[in-house]
């Protein structure tokens, strides 16, 4: 009847039958969070569950993801002066972080809603005419502090199959940036030169490119090539380049865009590595976004901080954000900076994990591996681990290293639960001050009890439960 | 002078075997007078402080690690042997990223099909484990107790539409083709199979029909798919033994299929009778209860539908007892359908038989187990095992209610049951024995032994029956017939007792 045994529990019970020359794997078990039994169980249980997460895995598995457009975000995203998107769950002015308050600083300073950015301060604190809502409410997603105001130019990414689209910011490269919280001069220079140069040409090679890019296509390529698209891009943002320069030189002639202009977009977007984070995660929120609002499903479909907050979305509690103190990331530092300077995680770019890759695809990219403060077996190991707290591997992301095998995918708030195995985000790390900008790059995880605090969500969705 | 030390280690786990052998051995090393490494579970705290540790406020999912040194003993030696003892002797791999799996639904995810999953967790996380493997569409045995029956209806309630077996909750034995699981007894592959709604039951019929089948052909058990001793509850309905008989009826390889089970719902056990009706298969149905045939008597009915006489059942050591010394029956069970058969029978003979599994409740025993009147009591029985070892395989609680029961002059004879094969202690006679030659070392109250093995057990159970008859107990294969004389000494001392009235 049987060929061998799997066993979880007593190592007495595995040692009498591999006593018998049975082949037995034992399963290390060990008790779940504090306080979750009960509503594991319920949810074990849930009849819909089963169903729930095949389907909403499969929804997700089966997007790809087009780059369709570009266009400011009063357009696409119907943004209006005075609306300011953020990374992360929902939050006030009052409880912000340095990086966030500092790059909405410099998002009135380029709407022009005050001169200085420092006067901001008594703009947001004041609450009129200002508002605050995060990118996910509006199909959007932010690295970093996310901030994104009216005049910003987005990526527009389309699945074809049901005209659904999601959106991302234009990235500004590294160092002293709006998005981790620095509001200098140079900082808005450059995005008014995003505006004025950079995204307009952009939309000209989206718009001219016959074949649209297929940004599902370039991740998989990317993730054998090294990158893990979350800190390493390099190799997904040359590939965008090698797909739209074409168009872009094009636009010369057929556009009337200047000769130098697109010299210095193609000398812009070659010298971010990167550049391509803000297509790899609007590409994630869309494969994910078709996962969500199934009923039963425990899988997470968003993961993202506001740099006081670190929320989650699970796909059988609709909208509901479940959230706890974000953490402080470990890794290395640039120049002299130390951990004290570091705030706690911010950015919707966890996104990237909440799809598999990231973090959860570290084995993949080993250049970077010291970056974050690891070796190439703690890569190895980390992405194995993953696959314990996730429902399936993607067959198209797929890790050379690791036999091919798809990446983890679809993270299972019931078996963070039963595991206590936290994902594994790769992040950057933002100074604590506002104006500071980046301070270094490292690892870091979600706090533990928002999982329990999903998993008891679901389990009072559960129906007729009687347990 | 001794020295205490007590630490809790926050989020190390181990099952509560490991930590027995753990403890057994920490308390070997030098300098140790006493040592217990335990989870911080309710009765394990009760167990600490019963030995006089003072434990810090803890969370069941802390470890404790409590000793007791000799005053020059060296704390960090005895945390060393701790530590050493804790090193699970799981073999290398060699490859350090390739870490176990963590959960039953990651070790199935590239095993290959047709495993079966054997599931030992607390019962409180028993239901989630099971799941993951009636999802990824592998037969589960659940050995965990505590599990809620809820759980378990919904548990077989999808095993169904996943054409799945749930052996479980509560199943202490299943042999799937000569492969046992849980406890389980090593015999002779025959033509028959069982479905067992209770485990020690299940292993008396394995051992009965494996002792006639020494000179029978074609007598012995293929499969015995356990159920879980809830099976054949109104609750659950059965659920399980369908799918089990389904499965016997569909092999070539068995002939007559015996379904076992403690007392099961009228209404269950007439549909299970007419289902059985239908079945290509002969079946025979042993189902215990009030004026229902003891498990020997089910185990000679079968041999008859085979065409076969039934053995003489073996007994060694008759020459050890002497007369009831007491009135009362002290009933000290490991298995608890041996102990449901043993009462049910005791019953008719004694009256009122007070128990932890009682036949009514008002014959509940409390906290206190050895009471001024007959008694049996299941040391398997969930509220006795909750946060610690069966009693197959942690002898301690039963031996301490051994020498109380000796202790008191009303007790007229001790029923005992040993049950050998894969999964019980490796020599469980070396535990059981001193405590007979203890209690009858002031009077030579009569031990009556079943002893529930074969030959063929890991243990060997000509060591074991020599090791108890030298002890001074009297030895049995039949726990019915152990019962009988254990009654039939007693009625002849009440009858004395009634004649010096006279």
């Amino acid at each position: 009847m049987s060929t061998s045994v799997v066993t979880v529990g007593a190592g007495m019970f595995a040692d009498a039958v591999a006593g018998q020359a049975v082949d037995v794997e034992r399963v290390d078990w060990r008790p779940p969070m504090p306080g979750t039994q009960d509503d594991l169980a319920a949810v074990a249980t849930d009849r819909r569950r089963p169903e729930a997460n095949r389907r909403a895995v499969e929804a997700m598995l089966g997007v790809t993801a087009h780059l369709v457009d570009v266009a400011p975000a009063s357009e696409v995203l119907g943004l209006e002066k005075g609306q300011f998107l953020h990374a992360g769950p929902p939050i006030e002015w009052e409880r912000t972080s340095g990086p966030l308050r500092g790059a909405l600083m410099g998002g009135a300073a380029l709407e022009g809603l005050v001169e200085d950015p420092e006067d901001a301060v008594a703009l947001f604190e004041s609450g009129s005419s200002v508002s605050l809502e995060p990118c996910h409410h509006r199909s959007a997603v932010g690295p970093m502090a996310g901030v994104v105001t009216p005049s910003m130019w987005m990526w527009v990414l389309e699945d074809r199959a049901t005209g659904k689209r999601t959106y991302c910011s234009l990235n500004e490269g590294l160092g002293k940036v709006l998005r981790y919280g620095a509001y200098g001069p140079d900082v808005l220079t450059r995005l008014r030169w995003m505006g004025d140069v950079l995204g307009p040409l952009l939309q000209a090679a989206v718009r001219g490119t016959e074949e649209a890019t297929d940004v599902t296509g370039i991740l998989t390529q990317m993730l054998q090539m090294g990158d893990e698209a979350h800190n390493r891009n390099r190799a997904g943002t040359l590939m965008l380049l090698r797909d739209l320069s074409p168009a872009m030189v094009g636009s010369i002639e057929g556009g009337g865009f200047a000769s130098k202009d697109v010299a210095d977009v193609l000398r812009f977007v070659g010298g971010n590595d990167h550049f391509f984070l803000n297509l790899a995660m609007p590409a994630c929120k869309l494969a994910l976004d078709a996962g969500r609002d199934v009923p039963g499903s425990t899988m997470v479909v968003a993961m993202a901080r506001n740099g006081t907050d670190f929320g989650i979305q699970v796909s059988g509690t609709g909208d509901q954000w479940f959230t706890g103190p974000a953490q402080v990331a470990e890794g290395l530092f640039l120049g002299d900076y130390g951990p004290d300077d570091a705030n706690p995680d911010i950015g919707d770019s966890a996104i990237t994990e909440t799809a598999g890759i990231g973090g959860f695809a570290m084995a993949t990219a080993p250049a970077i591996v010291r970056l974050v403060g690891g070796s190439v077996p703690d890569a190895l190991a980390t992405t194995r681990r993953m696959h314990e707290i996730t429902l399936a591997e993607n067959p198209r992301w797929s890790v050379p290293v690791l036999e091919f095998q798809g990446t983890p995918t679809g993270i299972d708030v019931s078996k963070v639960c039963r595991t206590g195995i936290l994902p594994q985000i790769n992040t950057g790390m933002a100074g604590a001050v506002a104006g500071v900008g980046q301070v270094g790059a490292g690892l870091v995880t979600p706090p533990a009890e928002i999982f329990p605090q999903a998993l008891a969500a679901l389990a009072q969705a559960v129906p007729g439960r009687s347990l | 002078m001794t020295t205490d030390h007590v630490e809790l280690r926050s989020g190390a786990y181990a099952d509560s075997v490991t930590l027995l052998q753990v403890s057994r051995a920490v308390q070997a090393a030098p300098g140790v007078v006493a040592a217990q490494v335990a989870m911080a579970t309710g009765l394990n705290l009760e167990v600490l402080i019963g030995m006089g540790f003072e434990v810090p406020a803890s969370s069941p999912n802390d470890m404790v690690v409590a000793l007791r040194l000799e005053d020059d003993a060296d704390v960090a030696t005895a945390l060393a042997a701790v530590d050493a003892a804790l090193v699970p002797t799981r073999p290398s791999s060699g490859d350090t990223t390739q870490a176990p799996p963590r959960t039953t639904g990651s070790a199935l995810r590239h095993g290959g099909p047709g495993a079966v999953v054997l599931v030992s967790v607390p019962g409180a996380s028993a239901t989630v484990e099971a799941m993951d493997a009636l999802e990824a569409g592998h037969d589960v045995m659940v050995f965990s107790d505590n599990v809620p029956v809820a759980e378990e209806v919904a548990l077989k309630t999808y095993a169904a539409t996943r054409g799945a077996l749930v052996m479980g909750p509560d199943c202490g034995t299943a042999l799937l083709d000569g492969v046992g699981l849980g406890f389980a007894n090593a015999v002779r592959p025959g033509r028959i199979g069982l479905v067992a709604a209770s485990g020690t039951g299940c292993q008396q019929l394995l051992t009965l029909l494996h002792h006639a089948g020494a000179t029978l052909d074609g007598v012995g058990v293929r499969h015995a798919l356990g159920v879980g001793g809830r099976d054949l509850s109104s609750a659950v309905g059965g659920l399980a033994t369908r799918e089990a008989l389904r499965r016997l009826d569909a092999d070539a390889d068995v002939d007559l299929v015996v379904v076992v089970s403690k007392p099961p719902a009228p209404e269950v056990a007439e549909a299970l009778a007419r289902e059985a009706e239908a079945l290509s298969t002969l079946v025979e149905l042993g189902l215990l209860g009030r004026g229902q045939r003891d498990l020997t008597a089910v185990a000679e009915a079968v041999l008859a539908r085979l065409g076969h006489e039934a053995p003489q059942w073996p007994v060694h050591g008759a020459d050890n007892t002497g007369p009831a010394t007491g009135p009362l029956l002290r009933g000290l069970f490991v298995g608890g359908t041996l102990c449901d058969e043993s009462m049910l029978m005791a019953a008719e003979a004694l009256g009122p038989i007070r128990s932890n599994i009682p036949l009514s409740d008002d014959l509940a025993l409390g906290e206190e187990l050895i009471v001024d009147d007959h008694v049996m009591v299941d040391f398997g029985d969930d509220a006795l095992t909750q946060g610690r070892a069966h009693p197959m395989i942690d002898p301690t609680l039963r031996n301490e209610q051994i020498a109380r029961a000796a202790a008191d002059p009303a007790t007229g004879v001790i029923l005992l049951d040993l049950v050998l094969g894969h999964g019980a202690e490796p020599d469980p006679a070396a535990h059981l024995a001193p405590a007979i030659t203890a209690a009858r070392s002031e009077r030579a109250i009569p031990v009556i032994v079943s002893l529930v093995g074969t030959d063929l057990d890991p243990q060997g159970l000509d060591a074991q029956r020599d090791a108890l008859v030298a002890a001074g107990a009297e030895v049995h294969l039949s726990n019915a017939a152990a019962t009988r004389r254990a009654l039939d000494l007693l009625s002849r001392t009440s009858g004395r007792t009634e004649g010096a009235h006279q």
